[in-house]
Order: C-alpha cells, then structure tokens, then sequence
C-alpha cells in the first residue's frame, strides 16, 4: 500500500486528501506548518495553518493569499482524510500536522522545539504510527544551554555595552527568534530597536495578542541610539553592511544554534554568539521520537542519513526523507536572512538533499 | 584547569594584541608559580607528551556518553576539531567543585592537573589511564575540557607567539623583552623555581648552552631596487633547509631548530663538527640534506630530522651538513649589535669555505663542491656570497635558484645588527617565482580549527590520459567565501565517499603553485611538488584543460637537470 505522505516534485503530497504540507511550489491545497520561507512560499490557491499564526502567514503571503485557520487540536476532514495541527513551539503559530487516514496516523513536525518560549505554545507531543522530524541540530553535539542561562547572559552583555557607551547589535532572525529575543531581554537596561524586517514582524506578533517589550523603530539618520544604551535586533544579512555603521561604535552579536562551534564563531568572524535555537537539540530530538511513540521516523532537512542510521540501530524503522527544507540556515552560508532561503542551495547538511536539489535546480 | 581554560579562551576570542598580553599578564599574576611555569610551557608550544591515543580517547568517550562510536566519528567530522567534539558529546560536569570565592587557589591546578591526569598515564596501563580519564571529565566544565583534550592528546596550541608571551612577562617583570626572550630560549621551564628565575631581575645561569632568539626575514614585497644601492646589501642563497643555531660554549655544544629543540641527537655529525669550534661561539645557519656534491631535497633532509636519534643507516644514506651565515657570539662575547660586516669577517675566521668557487658566478651544478683542502668529512661551511654589481645582476642570478635546489636569495643590509623577532626592513627573503599548473580537484575532505565543517582539504590531481593522477594536497590560497562556495560544488559533485574523504567528479580547475618538483615514490604520479599552495581558483577553465602528467615531466626534467648532469641524483 502506498504511503500517506510522499514526496513528489511539488513536494510532501498526501494523495488521498489531494492537498501538501509545505509545498515547495504552488499547488491547489497547502497545508502549512509555519511562515519560515522554506516551508511557506507564495503562490498556492489555499493555505490552511493553525489560527494563532495567520497574521504571520499574512506578512509572507500577501493580501491576496486565501488563508484559513484551524485552532490548535481541531479537527478536519479532507476529502476524508482527518487533518489537526498541533503546536510545534517553534515560533508564533508553528504547527505539526496530524494527518491520520484508515487508521494509520502520519506527524509531521515541520520545525519545533520543546524549550520553553513566551512567544508562542508550546510543543505538545501526538501519538502517531509515522513521525517526519526536522533534524537540523541531529548530532550529539549540538545540546542547548538553558534558554533562561542565555538570556542572562545576553542581559549582561548589553548592559556591560551600555556602561561603556556602546550599541548592542543582535543578530537573529526576522521571524521568530528575533521576537522571542526581545521578549528574553530586560527593558530596563536601554531602550530596544528593531531592524525593519523585523518591526513587520513584531506587529504581526502584536497584533495576534503576544506580550513583547517596547520595541522602537529605528530612527532615519541616527547615531547612537539611545544614547549608547540601546539594543538593535537585526536580520543576520545585516553584518558587515554600512546600515550596522551608523550605529557608531556597536558590540555585535549573533543568535544562533551554530555558535555552539568555536569553528563556526571564528569563521563567522563575529565576536561574540550566543547559543538560542528554535530547533531541537539532539536530546530533545530523541526525546521527541521516543514521545511520539512511532515505529517509523523519516528524517528531513538536517542530518537525516545520521539521525536514520542510529535510530535503525535503536530498533526503529527509520529512514531519510528528501525535502528542501532548510532549518536553521548554517552562518557559513553566507546570506542568512530567512528571506533569501529559497534562493539559496540547502545548508550543507543536507546531504542527502543536496543532489537532488542541485538536479532540480539544473 | 580553570585559570589556564580562561586564558585560553581568552587569548581565543580576541585578536588585540593588547588584550591577548592583558590577559597573559593576569595568568602570569595570579597563577601559583607552578602552574605559571607549567601554563608557560604550553603557550611557547613545548613538545608536549601524547598520554592518550585519540582513538583510545573517542572510545572511552563513547561509552562514556552511551553513543555509537561511528557517532562520535561523524561529529567529529562535523566539528573538525576532536577536542571539542568529546567536550561537546560527554554529560554535563558530574562533580560540583566547591566554588572557591579565593581566586588564587583553584580544585585542580593546571600543575597539579598535568601531573596527575597528564604526566603520571604514562607507561600506565589503559585501563588505569581510562580510569583518570573518566574521572577528570567530571570534574571539568565542557570549555575546561576542551583545553584539557588538547593537553592529553599532545596537540594543545595556543593563538600567541613566543614574542607575545615575552612581552606580557617583560611587563610583568619589569625585565626587557630581549632578556625574556633569550631566558626562555632555555627551554627548560619545568619547577616554580625555574619560573621565579625566568622573571627574576637577577641574571642567571640557567642555561648556559642558552640559543640567541632568531631573526627573521620578511619576504619581499616591493621591487629590490627599492631597498636603495645594491651596495648597501649582501646576497646570499636562500637554502631550503632547517633554520638552526649551533651553540659552542664551555658547558658543551647544542643544536637548536627554531622550534627551540634541541636536536643534538638528530645531527650527530654537526655536533662532532662543532667541536672544532672555539669556545664561545653561537652559529645562526641552516641545515641541508646533501652528498659531497650535490644538495639533496628538502624531502630528504625532512626524513632525517624526523628521526629523533639517527642511527649510521640514515646517516650514511641522508648525510647532513651546516651552512652558517651568521656568527652572533665570539669568543664568548655576544656581538648580536655589531654590523653583519663585522660579523661576516669574524665568521670566516670560524667557519671554512665549502665552496670551490662562488656559484653565482658559474654556470655550473647547483653542487656543493668540497674545498679540496679540507677534510674530507667537513660538515660545517659558511654560505657564500653572491656578488652582484648592480639589482639586475641579482635578478637573473635569482633566476637560477631553482636548478640549484634552493628558494631563491636572501638580501640582508650590510650595516644590520642581529635583531630578534622579526622587524621589517633589514632581512629580505627574495624568492624564486612559483611554479604553476592548472589540476583538477580529485578528492576533498572536510578542514579543521576555522575551516571545521567546510571541504577545503584538497587532493588535486592531473591528467594522465583520462585518468587522474594525484599531484599535491592543498589547503590554502583561496578566500573564505570561495571556500563557501566551493564547499557547495564538492557537495553536489561527490560521487562516492570514503569515510571523511569524498570523490568528486572533476569540475573543479585550480591554479596550484608550488616551490620546486622532485621525484617521489610516494605518489601515484611519480612526482612529488614542495610546498604546493592554490594561486587561485580558474573557473575558466574545464577540466580536461587542466595540465597532463607530461607537462609534469617536463618541469622535473627542468628543475632536476643539472643534477642529472653532475650524475649525482641518487645512488
């Protein structure tokens, strides 16, 4: 018997409800885990994501897009076919996508993490027989500080800036992780700005009921902000462009998953990183295998051949799963502002992706 | 651990010099004198003792973190650095030292540390050394780890110069840097006495078979005639050897590399040599691999010094010698700041001729040819001068390097003191043009430190009939975000992979230099190239454009020619 999901040139189609889940091109039915550029692209007919991320999913597909909603753990029937979302906790309205047909049910968790965040629901785990996993940080290395020990440590870093009269700037990304920083920051240091990327993005968050700080635009023709004692959130493409030089004399920072490697720091030439991710780490990913409690786990985007063989090793039917998602785009890939994903090759990761990616792209 | 991991974190996220001295000053400061002496050895990259194999290592590591060894393997290659790939993979620190609010006394001292985990697992049985082993990694944090990793497997480097180190101590003691630099030049910096004596304003008389810190040559960067009157400048050969200081003094005679280590055992013959010298004398000079007549490549002489002790086998088979260019104590007096004129005439008063005639002014083989009238088991001679009249003499001299077996010339201004370090403008390293070809990428493999989790480790090969033939390995040459790019491309192209190690289908065109060709059996090609480095990546070019064994052939045959010639290849 076929499977519930497979992967055609449109990309993770489910041939009995005739709709995809984060279809890489446009098709009549997207089912959408997220509004991060590699797993939301414009141009489909209909998106289906879960309620809490629509003003989000707006930012990114237009006005025009017709975009409906289910709540978290609501259920619909599709040609059939029962479809919910669940919350997958990595950023605002992130869902997994429950598809479950003829009694066999299918997770697919996008992106996610199970570290707390104040910016969006958390991750729940749902029982299935099939769990597609994102396994972007899929190596033992990779296991994340507590977020709150970041937070701390981000809060001194700026407040340390502050005394001496320097801006703070934060690298991170647009969508999410740069919402998720300003809600860890402490106000009372400085005041905090943000890129214009961002500020879209932060309106968005607003205006779907998330608390966040102040956050203030950034004024034209400014120098020091703030005084010095302020902080600048801004998409990774910022480093290195003359729109960091009017800050004056700035710290910089990146967020990132990846600066946990001292190789990736140095190279990034960047002089300080903090380790905050909005993916899971290895533990957690186990962690959320073992919870689904499925018998079958396929791999994406990440390091899928690696995470497949050791959960094979550990008795379960496991394999890779070939998509164009990205995850958390690698700082060595130069471009790293989440809007130019889909222009960009897969990280380098994706192994098992690249060949097919670079053919298609042939 | 946790005073020396800070400093090397510290020296590791800074590239301000001044705050790279701030922060060894503080070390220097706060550290008990034990653990300065020990700390100390490490930063000035004392050969460092491997008390664990590294394969032993990611074993135990495995076990330890309840993962798959072949998982530990792929992190590695993630990671591009085995050190912190363990830190990274092993639980969380175990055991909670007590936190000391007291700065100046630490749970595990590096001194303390060395000796217990490091030093005392030798000659010890593995399973006493994975019980140390295990038991340490509780007690460290995963950064105090990584620092240890380094220390354990002998491979600790650390991002400063000896010159660095010297300065922050000179700093720190009030002591001028030249002094320091010379004082550590000794080499044994093992007890807290030894560092107390290190830093006292009191001279000492710790070593008395003490080298002289080198003076290093800048390469050049202009045209020479730049450098103002050939007249003010004397020329010499720049030998492709190892830089070496031969010290002859009344406690005994010593060979130091620039490394510092003493290689008495390795050169007997120079040792023998040197006591003919008078008491009192410091030789800066270069050792070369060669037969009575002719020069041997650098490859040989390589061989030979890596054998610690050289046994009459290699000796009779690599015989060595010692080019001296420069005298920097005579008769006991240290005579560093008197001109290279005086010293020059002082030297050959020490040192014989080797040379028949000057080889600059012939034509002929690129041969050391014996002085007839010395002995003939004479070992030691000073590196002639090459006359030249005006620059442009100098420049076609040059040109002949490479048949000679040499890099090229050396200019240094007649009226130089013998500095330290390496300050700009008194010795020139002219060298010869690279040789180039076009090669083919052939294999990758993924880079370490900086480079870690980039292919950017290249085996590049050329073309024998439609085969390719590896040449060189490479690593560097290219931009960062070429290597980026590229890394892309190996990705895409691979065809198979073996381990780390990827196969890639030819698409990939580079301009590789290199100094010099020699014959090699080590190499599929037959052809071994010296110090090959990419010049640059030719995206215009296809790869079947690429040069062909034969094209190879034709530059050995070039640059081997005359010792063909002298009939004194390899016998």
């Amino acid at each position: 018997m076929a499977d519930l999901l497979e992967i055609t040139p449109n990309g993770l189609y489910c041939a009995a409800g005739n709709f995809y889940i984060d279809p890489w091109r446009p098709v009549s039915h997207a089912v959408i885990t997220h509004a991060h550029a590699d797993h939301a692209r414009p141009g489909s007919d209909r998106y289906l994501c879960a309620a809490p991320g629509k003003h989000v999913l707006r930012t990114r597909m237009g006005s025009q897009a017709l975009i409906d909603t289910l709540k978290y753990n609501e259920h619909v029937t599709i040609n059939g076919v029962d479809v919910s979302l669940h919350p997958a906790g990595h950023l605002l309205g992130s869902s997994q996508v429950r598809v479950s047909h003829r009694g066999i049910t299918w997770v697919v968790t996008g992106d996610y993490k199970l570290q707390n965040d104040t910016t969006c629901d958390c991750f729940e785990s749902v029982p299935c027989d099939v769990f597609v996993t994102e396994s972007t940080f899929g190596l033992p290395v990779y296991r994340w500080p507590d977020p709150e020990t970041v937070a701390h440590e981000i809060n001194a870093w700026w407040r340390a800036n502050a005394e001496s009269g320097r801006t703070s700037v934060l690298l991170a990304y647009a969508l999410g992780k740069a919402q998720r920083l300003a809600s860890l920051l402490d106000p009372s240091i400085g005041p905090i700005y943000g890129h214009g990327a961002v500020m879209k993005l932060v309106e968005a968050y607003r205006a779907s009921g998330v608390r966040l700080p102040p956050i203030n635009r950034i004024p034209p023709h400014s120098r020091k902000i703030g005084g010095g004692r302020g902080i600048v959130i801004a998409p990774p493409s910022a480093a290195g462009t003359t729109w960091i030089n009017r800050f004056g004399e700035t710290s910089l920072a990146m967020v990132s998953g990846w600066m946990l490697l001292r190789g990736v720091r140095r190279r990034r030439g960047i002089p300080k990183g903090f380790i905050l991710s909005d993916h899971v780490d290895y533990p957690d990913l186990m962690q959320a295998v073992h919870a689904s409690g499925a018998q079958r786990v396929l791999v994406t985007h990440g390091f899928t051949d690696i995470v497949a063989r050791l959960l094979t090793e550990r008795g379960l039917k496991a394999e890779v799963l070939a998509t164009r998602f990205i995850g958390e785009t690698n700082p060595d890939d130069g471009d790293t502002d989440e809007d130019a994903q889909d222009l960009q090759a897969p990280t380098h990761e994706s192994i098992d992706t690249d060949k097919k990616d670079t053919e298609d792209a042939q | 651990m946790k005073r020396f991991s800070d400093l090397y974190w510290k020296l590791d996220s800074t590239t301000s010099t001044n705050q790279k001295i701030e922060a060894l000053k503080e070390y220097f400061v706060s550290a008990p004198p034990e653990d300065a002496a020990c700390g100390l050895r490490v930063l000035c990259g004392a050969k460092q003792l491997r008390a664990v194999s590294t394969r032993s290592l990611r074993e135990w590591a495995a076990e330890f973190a309840e993962i798959p060894l072949w998982l530990v393997e792929e992190s590695y290659a993630h990671v591009g650095d085995l050190a912190e790939t363990l830190a990274l993979i092993l639980p969380d620190q175990l055991t909670q030292e007590p936190n000391s609010t007291d700065h100046s006394t630490e749970p595990l001292p590096l001194s303390r540390c060395f000796e217990a985990t490091i030093r005392g697992l030798k000659g010890k049985p593995d399973s006493y050394k994975r019980q140390v082993v295990e038991e340490t990694w509780k007690r460290l944090t995963p950064r105090e780890r990584i620092v240890w990793h380094k220390l354990l497997t002998g491979g600790c480097r650390v991002g400063v110069s000896r010159t660095l180190v010297a300065r922050a101590l000179a700093e720190m003691s009030g002591l001028e840097p030249a002094v320091l630099a010379e004082r550590m030049m000794a080499a044994t910096i093992e007890t807290a006495e030894d560092f107390q004596s290190l830093i006292s304003p009191h001279p000492t008389s710790a070593d008395s078979l003490r080298p002289y810190p080198f003076f290093l040559a800048s390469p050049i960067s202009n045209e020479p005639q730049e450098l103002g009157s050939v007249m003010d400048w004397q020329a010499e050969w720049k030998w492709d050897g190892m830089r070496a200081q031969v010290v002859r003094r009344s406690a005994g005679i010593s060979i130091w590399s620039r490394g510092e280590e003493r290689m008495n055992d390795a050169f007997p013959e120079i040792v023998e040599a040197a006591e003919h010298l008078p008491d009192g004398t410091v030789l800066d000079g270069e050792l070369l691999a060669a037969h009575p007549n002719n020069l041997l490549p650098f490859s040989m002489l390589s061989r030979r010094a890596s054998r610690k002790r050289a046994g009459k086998k290699i000796r009779t088979e690599i015989p060595a010698v010692f080019v001296a260019y420069d005298l920097l104590e005579a008769r006991g007096k240290d005579i560093r700041s008197e001109p290279l004129s005086f010293r020059r005439r002082e030297l050959l008063t020490v040192v014989p001729s080797a040379f028949q005639r000057q080889p600059a002014l012939s034509g002929g083989p690129a041969t050391l040819h014996r002085n007839p009238a010395a002995s003939s088991d004479i070992r030691m001679f000073h590196s002639p001068l090459i006359d030249g009249h005006s620059w442009d003499d100098l420049t076609l001299t040059r040109q002949q390097a490479r048949r000679r077996g040499v890099e090229g010339l050396m200019l240094k201004r007649i009226a130089s003191s013998y500095a330290h370090g390496r300050p700009r403008g008194d010795w020139w390293k002219w060298k010869v043009e690279p040789l180039e070809i076009d090669a083919v990428l052939h294999y990758a493999q993924a880079g370490h430190g900086r480079r870690a989790g980039l292919h950017t480790d290249y085996t590049l090969g050329v073309w024998d009939g439609d085969q390719l033939v590896t040449v060189a390995k490479a690593y560097s040459g290219l931009s960062d975000k070429e290597l980026i790019e590229i890394d892309k491309i190996i990705r895409s192209t691979t065809i198979e992979r073996h381990g780390p190690v990827r196969v890639v289908r030819p698409t990939l065109v580079f301009q590789l230099a290199f100094e010099n060709v020699s014959r090699s059996t080590r190499h599929k090609s037959g052809i071994a190239v010296r110090f090959p480095r990419i010049a640059r990546w030719r995206r215009d070019k296809l790869p079947h454009e690429a040069a062909t064994l034969s094209d190879l052939k034709v530059l050995l045959a070039q640059a081997t020619g005359q010792q063909q010639l002298s009939g004194e290849q390899t016998e």
